[in-house]
């Protein structure tokens, strides 16, 4: 045999399908870990926006006004939320992330009038004070959760699925279960922590609608109510979700973050946000209940041109989560002594399971929390944000819209036939959308 | 005493009425079933309520004391931070779900997941109890006078459970202990705040094995 046959690779046992087997037989168990999926996915960069043309007029880009103001909760809330971007911060738990990193993101949020929720653990009061719009997650395992906090909230978030796991519940390994957090949550100090994946009170729809009207009993039907699905059976979900009384509904999609799931689940399970977006966006048409119930789309939305496309496919507003830690520094080529000896490199960490974050965001030990200050992180994220807005403004502007909701499917083609038939947007130099 | 007849008005009114003028006795008439009745009271206010509930009511509650004259539909009392629930009649599933504190008492019996991820409620019953009950139970207690069907305190942690009656197949991770002389002191004094009728000496105690704490490669089939 010659040397270059005894080289030869597996198709079917490649090396990191090895590297995988030889660690399960090692360990016996899954290999858990954060962030999110790491598989090439049809996504947003699959879509182009086409601009202004002899047909459509654009605004100056530097002059006219392009708004950027959304509203959300209009349906049954007395006190509907407004902000002035359409980018919010999505739902990360205090334990999954540090006091500092949850502080800083209330900061910048504030500073850019946006809102930001809490997650599985409740809500800290560094939270509350820091953040001028919260909306309080009511999860499944209900860690922490009491009138109180329900009734200084600005919205409530009933959580159903999460795109990074739909079907499954909140994971925190026992390093990150210091005094603090085990307090926050009823449960003994470090313990490996798996939340609950269904709601303790309702099992389906119909005790959903009747669970939501309870919390709005509670809240004096002052505050809007979301649903958060994860991308799996979107059609149903949303028609369920506007039945049991969603103010608003935020889509997960299978590229969304996560603080520690098990890697087959985050790989294998859901299905990404474009299939997701466009499927919402229809079951919503067919009820008429588009933009009557607000679309908050979410799952690796990372540049301002993910969110104009958002925004041009139907999505009210967008939510963020794993791009807002990589802004206040996640996978920055800084502390890279840390990085490694997590057996890691910047760029490719996931390691927000370990609790031994190297830049201070998904960390509970004070010695690497103090390499976030609350300030610096908000200061890194409001800029983030900043840019953000200018990117979706410069992309509307191009399209002739004055108002970045005005985006629209006709505004955009796909460049791959999946894309087009994903997103339901014709294939770029065709009126063809496969499946329509 | 202030009355409410619900046959007359809405459940919206009377809670925010509840909510605003929290003091006093309250009579409420007429339930027939209605969900989320008391929900979210904030004060040491007495609410009687003459017949049958429907989903959550005294969902949340805090400080207030609260009777139902019938039986409770799911999720009575859930998510309580203080104060009293008192059921005559019989509940539905879920009942003190993801208590942190108060004390729910039902006088006949509760069907299945009572006490369910409880965060330190003390839940009476004095029948008996459904399957599923206290599953995922951290803290708090739950004492049931009767049986306890399958799967009693599944993947409990801290919450202690005691039962006179039979238990039905344990749920993962749930084992009998001993029945020290602080357990049934604690017991007695719990028997006598709900005023159930039942002599002490006949309870078993249950709690968490803590095997499944952390993960154990030799216990993965118990998960």
């Amino acid at each position: 045999m010659s040397k270059q046959n005894s080289l030869r690779p597996s198709a079917t046992f490649p090396l990191d399908v090895l590297a995988e087997i030889h660690r399960a037989a090692d360990q016996g168990i899954y290999e858990i870990r954060g962030f999110g999926t790491k598989r090439s996915l049809p996504n947003f960069d699959d879509l182009l926006f086409l601009g202004a043309s002899m047909s459509r007029y654009p605004l100056e880009g530097y002059r006219e006004k392009c708004a950027t103001n959304v509203t959300l909760g209009t349906r049954f809330a007395k006190k509907p939320i407004e902000l002035n971007i359409p980018i919010t911060i999505a739902g990360m738990s205090f334990g999954a992330l540090g006091a500092h990193a949850k502080e800083a993101i209330g900061r910048a949020a504030t500073q850019m009038g946006t809102s930001t929720t809490t997650g599985d653990g409740g809500m800290t009061e560094e939270e509350r004070q820091s953040s001028k719009t919260l909306v309080y997650q009511v999860l499944p395992s209900r860690y922490g959760l009491n009138p109180d906090d329900l009734r200084r909230a600005d919205a409530l978030e009933v959580v159903v699925g999460q795109g990074a796991k739909p079907g499954g519940g909140g994971m925190l390994l026992g390093q990150k279960i210091t005094e603090r957090v085990a307090e926050m949550r009823d449960l003994p100090e470090g313990i490996d922590q798996r939340s609950a994946c269904r709601h303790p009170d309702w099992t389906g729809p119909d005790d959903l609608e009747i669970k939501i009207q309870e919390l709005r009993e509670i809240t004096d039907w002052q505050i809007p109510i979301y649903i958060k699905i994860g991308a799996a059976r979107v059609s149903y979900d949303v028609a369920l979700s506007v039945k049991a009384g969603a103010d608003v509904i935020v889509l997960d999609g299978m590229q969304g973050g996560t603080a520690a799931t098990q890697d087959v689940f985050i790989e294998q399970v859901g299905i990404p946000t474009l299939p997701a977006l466009r499927m919402a966006v229809d079951a919503l048409r067919e009820l008429g209940m588009h933009r009557k119930v607000q679309l908050i789309v979410s799952g690796g939305i990372r540049t301002g041109a993910d969110i104009a496309k958002a925004l041009a496919m139907g999505a009210d507003a967008v939510s963020i989560g794993s791009a807002t830690m990589v802004a206040m520094g996640c996978n920055k080529p800084v502390f890279i002594e840390d990085y490694q000896s997590l057996g890691t490199e910047p760029g490719y960490c996931h390691h927000c399971h370990t609790g031994r974050c190297p830049v201070g965001i998904t960390t509970q030990d004070p010695e690497l929390e103090a390499r976030l200050m609350p300030e610096m992180g908000a200061r890194l994220l409001r800029n983030y944000l900043t840019t953000l807005t200018l990117e979706v403004q410069t992309l509307a502007r191009a399209c002739g819209k004055s108002h970045v909701l005005n985006l629209e499917p006709e505004d955009m083609v796909a460049l791959t036939i999946e894309a087009a038939a994903m997103a339901g947007i014709p294939l770029a130099g065709t009126n063809w959308i496969p499946g329509a | 005493m202030k009355i409410f007849d619900l046959a007359q008005d809405s459940v919206r009114t009377r809670n925010q009425g509840l909510h605003d003028s929290p003091e006093g006795k309250w009579l409420v008439s007429h339930p027939d079933g209605r969900h989320c009745i008391a929900a979210g009271l904030d004060a040491a206010v007495d609410v009687d309520i003459e017949g049958h509930v429907g989903y959550y009511c005294a969902g949340m509650n805090k400080h207030a004391s609260i009777t139902i004259s019938g039986s409770a539909g799911p999720g009575v009392a859930e998510n309580m931070m203080s104060g009293t629930v008192r059921v005559k009649g019989n509940v539905s599933h879920c009942a003190g779900a993801s208590g942190h504190g108060g004390l729910l008492i039902v006088e006949g019996d509760a069907s299945a997941r009572c006490g369910i991820s409880m965060k330190g409620t003390d839940i009476v019953v004095a029948g008996s109890v459904g399957h599923m009950s206290a599953f995922m139970a951290q803290t708090g207690r739950l004492v049931v006078c009767g049986d306890a069907g399958d799967f009693l305190g599944d993947s409990i942690y801290e919450a202690i459970i005691y039962v006179a009656g039979e238990v039905g197949e344990l749920g993962a991770d749930c084992v009998e202990k001993e029945m020290t002389a602080e357990h049934r002191q604690s017991l007695t004094d719990l028997l006598s705040a709900s005023g159930v009728d039942a002599n002490p000496d006949n309870f078993r105690r249950y709690g968490s094995a803590r095997k499944l704490y952390n993960f154990n490669i030799d216990h993965a089939s118990d998960y």
